[in-house]
């Protein structure tokens, strides 16, 4: 890592696997069983995210030595939320059709933990491009639970990755269904993604001794 | 000492600029993307009504409008009239064409007319006013467009469904406002909408029964069409349901324009 320095490179890799948002911060949980049900919508809320954390952090950093700590969270609430808004309306001004598919995420992205989560952990105590880097890492890192738990979902859920056929047809019972598998309704609920991100949790800290607490 | 940030006086004074600042940078915004957005708004309407009236640009499973480039064009071309009914207590009382609306109502489209205005105007007694949207659809056949409007499991959902003089649908478009992704957000895929063409909302007897999105039919290859059924979407039953209760609310009404259709045919 010839243009991070250790400690920086740090702040993108460690919220991958070993502080990974989702599974060990339990942070941005709710989203991560809302949308999970296609790969498809997952993509989407991980490049929002992204977005929204990325700068969300940067901007919290640059205000950190003015905000007032009695109403720091009113303030973390009003610039994500101001961030959010202002993407929506430009987007929905120049970009209708992709502002209509992302419409959905806007109340999700506001609310998601992580992003407060973030706000209050880091990047109140921290510089801009450490905030940058930090921001960017724990959204990849929520980006790969939800790439993981979607991909999982809509394949035995639907029978489908990002919405094309990949087990055979299930009504005409071709491909994989000829031999009578069926898809697994209960995949596309909620409940479902809450048992996989517990699997994921299981095998991380499996594989991991020194994450597991007493 | 006291750090200054702490303060009681620098804590209301930083969230009263705070409030200040972001009020009018978002009411700037919004004021000035208005005009943009509302003219999108007016486009996607007419891409909405011509594509249940089967013009659009669909490839084989997704669904496609018309460009926005082309839309205002085609509308013209192929909405032949707009009709404006005016129902109260489940009577229609008159029946206006474009024309009529438009001098009634300062030049104003009848497809601009808000659906949900309307629909919130009858539960308060006054009349409803109804547009439909006439026309013809691929092979040729006049199309009557309707719009509904309804609600799903976290907010708005609407639609709009082309239906021939016999009540029987010819292609139908759903939107939603914030409908789970993945599940009942999917009201708006292809594989749902397709199911309803050739759905009668008539029963054998005429009576007006609707479509109900059914969970566990026996028919998930949708092809009794006389069952008033269509497939429901998996892990969506309350967006399901919400579509079965649009239907039958708001295309009901339009059983007296089509009961005086076939009266004026026979």
């Amino acid at each position: 890592m010839g243009l991070l320095s250790k400690k920086d490179a740090a702040l993108i890799k460690d919220p991958l696997a070993d502080n990974n948002p989702i599974t060990i911060q339990v942070l941005g949980i709710c989203s991560a069983l809302a949308i999970t049900a296609e790969l498809e919508a997952s993509i989407v809320m991980s490049i929002s995210v992204l977005f929204v954390l990325g700068v969300g952090n940067v901007v919290i950093s640059l205000m950190r030595n003015i905000i007032p700590s009695k109403i720091r969270i009113i303030v973390q609430l009003i610039v994500v939320a101001t961030l959010v808004i202002i993407v929506d309306l430009v987007l929905k001004a120049f970009a209708y059709e992709l502002s209509k598919t992302l419409s959905v995420f806007v109340g999700l992205i506001i609310t998601n933990c992580i992003i407060m989560g973030r706000f209050e952990a880091f990047a109140l105590g921290n510089g801009p491009w450490r905030s940058f880097l930090d921001g960017i890492g724990n959204a990849l890192g929520y980006a790969v639970i939800l790439i993981i738990v979607g991909f999982f979902r809509e394949l035995l859920g639907s029978g489908t990755l990002l919405g094309i056929p990949v087990l055979g047809d299930p009504i005409e019972k071709t491909g994989l269904y000829a031999f009578g598998y069926e898809n697994n309704g209960f995949m596309l609920l909620s409940p479902m993604a809450l048992i996989v991100v517990g699997i994921i949790i299981w095998v991380q800290r499996t594989r991991n001794k020194a994450l597991v607490e007493d | 000492m006291e750090k200054r940030t702490d303060k009681n006086s620098y804590t209301v004074i930083f969230a009263i600029i705070m409030v200040l600042v972001v009020g009018s940078l978002l009411a700037y915004l919004a004021a000035s993307l208005k005009p943009t957005i509302t003219e999108n708004q007016r486009l996607e309407k007419q891409q909405n009504i011509l594509y249940a009236m089967g013009v659009n640009n669909n490839d084989e499973s997704s669904a496609v409008f018309v460009s926005t480039e082309e839309a205002p064009k085609l509308f013209s071309d192929k909405v032949s009239e707009q009709i404006v009914l005016e129902v109260k207590d489940g009577k229609m009382i008159s029946q206006m064409t474009r024309q009529e609306y438009m001098d009634a109502n300062n030049g104003q489209e009848p497809y601009l007319i808000d659906v949900k205005k309307q629909k919130s105007n009858a539960k308060d007694g006054k009349a409803r006013k109804l547009p439909l949207f006439v026309g013809k659809n691929k092979e040729g056949k006049t199309v009557y467009v309707a719009p509904i409007y309804g609600k799903g499991l976290w907010d708005a959902i609407w639609g709009y469904v082309a239906i021939d003089e016999n009540m029987v649908v010819q292609g139908a478009y759903f939107d939603h406002k914030g409908e789970t992704p993945g599940l009942g957000a999917n009201i708006k895929q292809r594989y749902f909408m397709d199911d309803f063409y050739g759905e009668h909302l008539l029963t054998e007897s005429g009576a007006f029964k609707g479509i109900t999105v059914a969970k566990g039919n026996a028919d998930p290859k949708n092809e009794d069409k006389m069952d008033n059924e269509v497939d429901a979407i998996a892990g969506a039953t309350i967006t399901g349901d919400g579509v079965s209760a649009m239907i039958k609310s708001d295309l009901k009404l339009y059983k007296p324009y089509f009961d005086n259709l076939k009266k004026q045919a026979n």
